[in-house]
This record gives C-alpha cells, structure tokens and sequence, in this order.
C-alpha cells in the first residue's frame, strides 16, 4: 500500500484555518467533500463520527502527527485527507504535544485487512523523522505531494 | 572477553518468547494497538514483537500500529527482564483470549 493508493490530492490543506482539533476534523471533511471523494456521505456527519471517535481515544500518536480516522459507508476504498498546521493544534496527544500534520482517514465498511495497510503505510512512513520534518515544514500544497511521493517512490526502491 | 560486554547484566536475565494468533475479526488496528502497549508498559522488560521480518518494539503506539496484524497472522512476542513471563502470560491473553474485547474473525 502507497500514498497514491489512498490520499485524495485535491483534499490536501497546506495551511489548515482551524485552531482546534474539531475545526480541523470538520475542515478536512470538508475538503474531502469538495474533492468528490464522499460520494452522497456529508462532511459534517462524517466529521462527528470522527469526532466521537477521537473522544474515545487519541489518534495523535506524538511525535507532532495525529490520523483520526472512522469506518464510514460513504467510502467503498480507504480515503485520506492530510492537514498542515505551522501554529500547532491541541489533540489530546499521547505525548501531550501539538499537532502540526493531521490525517483523516476514512475506511470502508468490512474491509478490515485494507485498513490495516493503510495504517501501515502511513506508520511505517511517520517513523521516518524526516519525513515528518517536511511535512511540518511544508508551506505549500505542492511541497506536501512532493514528500508523500517521494516517501511512494523510496517505498517502490526498497 | 565476556565481562567486558555491556550487555552482560541483561544476558542473565530470563528470555521467554511465545507465538499468537490474532483472533479478532478487524486485527491489530489502532485501538488493540493502544490496549497492547498500555499492557507491556506495565512490565519493565524489554518487549519486542515480530512478524515475518518485522520486529517492533511492544512499547511504541507508532510502530505496533505498523506491523498490520490482520486476523489470522501469527505474532511471535519476546521478552526480556525479571518480570518476562508475566509479560508474556498477560500479552497472550489479551491477544488470545480477550481478543482486545472485539468479535471474533
């Protein structure tokens, strides 16, 4: 499983306007909505669904990066919209650190096993520090494709 | 010249490793990750878990959630440390039996 596989590139958000965790769920939601990938499912009930998930427990892993994530009928393959934050966003972390880079991830109904390559995907990746560097310094919307492409390519080499 | 190593402490102390299944039908996804590592943090052993060729750290949210344990996947689970067999023991049955509270596959 590679980026390309599952990021929506026209719900990707270089400077994310909200300044709250919940803000943010609702705005990368509606990014994915605008992008098409939400098929007849709505942002804002997708974005409490989210919402309700991540109050169970964090998905902000530390190390600055949060994947809050819920399994939606509204998605037949895995789907993910990323965030960038340079001002830093409380999620609840387990590292009690802001977040600056957000995943939401939406996962189909019954299909256990793709999400759990999703997730490793994007796991394997975040372990990478510099890889998490970039994303954190990316300014633009092309400098976030570029690393995600870059980490698919170095994924293809290996 | 044995005394010399540093590790020489820890190879005294006791190894046990043990293979499980994962049984719950949606795998080792975030939250069984999460029940996990909050149960080998209680230990103070070293704890690694392997898979095929992968092996992660049993401590570390990030690189658990990275081993994608579908159901059915075979995990082999080491220990190291005064405390291993417990760790061992308490890991097995929330793998095997509790199955992280989840359905069965």
């Amino acid at each position: 499983m590679r980026f390309s596989d599952f990021v929506c590139f026209d719900a990707i958000v270089a400077g994310l306007e909200a300044e709250d965790r919940d803000g943010v769920i609702l705005e990368l939601a509606g990014a994915l909505g605008r992008a098409g990938a939400l098929g007849s499912g709505k942002p804002d009930e997708i974005a409490r669904a989210v919402i309700k998930r991540e109050e169970e427990a964090s998905t902000g892993m530390g190390k600055g990066v949060a994947v809050p994530h819920v399994k939606t009928s509204a998605v037949k393959e895995a789907v993910a919209a990323i965030g960038c934050c340079g001002g830093g966003i409380d999620f609840s972390s387990l590292d009690k650190q802001p977040v600056y880079t957000v995943i939401l991830l939406l996962s189909p109904i019954g299909n256990a096993d793709a999400h759990l390559q999703v997730m490793e995907c994007i796991f394997r990746n975040l372990q990478n520090e510099d890889f998490r560097r970039f994303l954190r310094q990316a300014q633009t919307v092309e400098q976030i494709k570029e690393t995600i492409m870059e980490a698919d390519a170095d994924a293809s080499a290996n | 010249m044995g005394f010399e190593n540093k590790d020489h402490v820890k190879l005294t102390e006791p190894v046990y490793e043990i293979e499980v299944e994962i049984k719950n039908a949606e795998g080792l996804h975030m939250r069984p990750a999460m029940q996990f590592v909050d149960l080998a943090g209680q230990f103070d052993s070293d704890i690694h878990v392997s898979h095929e060729e992968q092996s992660v750290d049993a401590k570390s949210i990030m690189q658990m959630t990275m081993l994608a344990a579908t159901c059915g996947t075979k995990l082999c689970i080491k220990a190291q440390g005064a405390d291993a067999a417990e760790a061992i023991e308490a890991l097995r049955e929330l793998v095997e039996v509790k199955m992280f509270d989840e359905a069965p596959g």
